[in-house]
């Protein structure tokens, strides 16, 4: 036996959370529907058995919509195959998990551009416009030679 | 981080999007074990929260405690709370040495008069000064002088917050915990030996947050983290519940991850994180790791008899009665975890009266 994974371990534990969870699920998924409020789960707060994160994974499957954000380390924004509900895993720099959600919602937050980086996007644009230097210079001297 | 430098202030400099705050927040909301729906309330007080000064003070240990909030840490997450304070004194973490190490604690003093937080890992030994000292200063000293006007206090350890394993019989120096000792300013006890990291991060988050301290337990500790047993948030309960126990480290049951509680499991008397923040970035906890609780987080842990001994065979006197104490537990099922404190006062009484 020259390898960890050779020990004959077979872990059968179950916490007996998953399918409680999956009903929580659908009865937030519910409240969407009548135009509610959307839920967040943090899987953190879960006491779940080896193994079980995955087979939640698994159970919900992918869907169509699969983001990618970069701030502060990747996070991936995965809708699942049920619509409606996201799997979101934010990421630090090392890859290393951070913190892992189930959004019930149709749309999770933190994929909309956030209201004070379109101020910051407005000024940033504004003062391009006003130096004319950059990415912008050429098609503004192209502009004033018309 | 500058001084007077908000955290909104600070991160935006540092090129972080609003998007990238709001992950930062809803990862340091997990991280204080809030519900998701408080995010928009963290990123609220963290935006506005300015950064205080923190006093870290070393006593009787191990440096078990510094060593894992540093050597697991989270960049990005908890290193920016890290950065978020200002650490003006460690031993371990300090560049200064000497007079001049004790002088930045003396001005970090003098300049927060009355907002600075002391956190201190290690128990205070009473029962001779010259223990434990630190530039000819004894610690019961220190701890007192740096104590005066601090905000509060963080106990990191099982060490600070209960006397830990100084303090275990005999207890040769005569250590004691924070409390013991400073009975005029807030103490949040965040025990363990180590505490988990995200545990000590988050409650210097929440601090650094809102500015106050926490719901504590009876015992002076963060409810967040340490207001459920590890038996109740514990994923192997199941197998408790069905009488399913492992009866040694390597039969079918400890191979089937059976229910440990049989090969001493100190889950049902242990109020902690461990089962459901776990350890190592959330990869596991020791339980899921296939050994049993030692109850490293609750008061004279190493005093409670053998980490292998099932906690019932000290109440009722033999091992032989486990079994039935077990099966007793099985049927009363969260009874059994709702008695765990009692059980363990009873167990604490009879320990000291055999003492006598």
């Amino acid at each position: 036996m020259s390898k960890l994974n050779d020990i004959p371990v077979s872990v059968e534990a179950a916490s007996g959370n998953v399918i409680p969870l999956l009903h929580e699920i659908r009865h937030a998924l519910k409240r969407v529907a009548d135009g509610q409020d959307g839920t967040i789960i943090d899987l953190r707060s879960l006491p779940l058995a080896p193994g079980e994160d995955d087979r939640i994974e698994t159970i919900l499957g992918k869907g169509e919509l699969h983001a990618e954000l970069d701030a502060l380390g990747p996070t991936v924004i995965q809708e699942t195959s049920y619509a409606g509900v996201w799997l979101v895993t934010h990421r630090n720099t090392e890859g290393e998990i951070v913190a892992r959600f189930i959004e019930v919602t149709r749309l999770p937050d933190i994929l909309k551009s956030q209201d004070e980086d379109i101020e910051l996007a407005i000024r940033k644009l504004q003062d391009e416009l006003d130096v004319g230097t950059g990415e912008t210079a050429p098609a503004l001297e192209a502009a004033a030679a018309d | 981080m500058r001084k007077g430098q908000t955290l909104g202030e600070y991160l935006q400099a540092q090129g972080v999007s609003r998007r990238g705050f709001l992950k930062f927040c809803s990862a340091t909301a997990s991280l204080m074990a809030l519900p998701p729906s408080a995010v928009s309330q963290v990123a609220e007080a963290l935006a506005t929260a300015r950064r205080p000064s923190v006093i870290w003070l070393s006593f009787q240990e191990c440096t078990g405690c510094t060593e894992s909030l540093t050597r697991s840490h989270a960049p990005t997450v908890e290193s920016l709370i890290f950065d978020a304070i200002s650490l003006d004194y460690h031993h371990t973490l300090q560049a200064a040495a000497g007079t001049g190490a004790e002088a930045a604690r003396e001005a970090a003093m003098d300049e927060n008069l009355g907002e600075y937080l002391l956190v201190v890992d290690g128990s205070i030994p009473i029962g001779n000064p010259a223990y434990s000292t630190i530039a000819g200063m004894s610690n019961l000293d220190m701890l007192k002088a740096s104590a005066q006007n601090a905000a509060a206090i963080i106990a990191v350890g099982t060490c600070a917050a209960f006397g830990g394993i100084p303090h275990a019989n005999p207890n040769p120096t005569g250590a004691v915990s924070v409390s013991e000792i400073i009975k005029d300013k807030p103490i949040i006890n965040v025990s363990g030996c180590p505490p988990i990291p995200v545990v000590i991060t988050g409650t210097l988050a929440h601090f650094l947050a809102f500015g106050e301290i926490p719901e504590l337990d009876e015992l002076g500790r963060p409810t967040v983290f340490f207001g459920q047993n590890i038996h109740d948030r514990c994923y192997r309960r199941p197998f408790y519940e069905r009488g399913q126990f492992a009866k040694t480290f390597d039969d079918e049951g400890a191979r089937k991850g059976w229910c440990l509680y049989e090969l001493g499991c100190k889950g049902p008397t242990t109020y902690n994180a461990c089962a459901t923040v776990k350890w190592n970035e959330g990869t596991s906890f020791p339980i899921g790791s296939g050994h049993g609780c030692l109850g490293c987080s609750e008061p004279d842990f190493w005093d409670h008899g053998s980490f292998y001994t099932p906690i019932s065979a000290g109440l009722w006197g033999s091992r032989e009665t486990l079994l039935g104490a077990a099966a007793a537990g099985t049927a009363l099922g969260v009874g059994a975890a709702m008695a765990a404190r009692a059980r363990k006062k009873k167990a604490q009484a009879e320990k000291e009266a055999d003492a006598t």
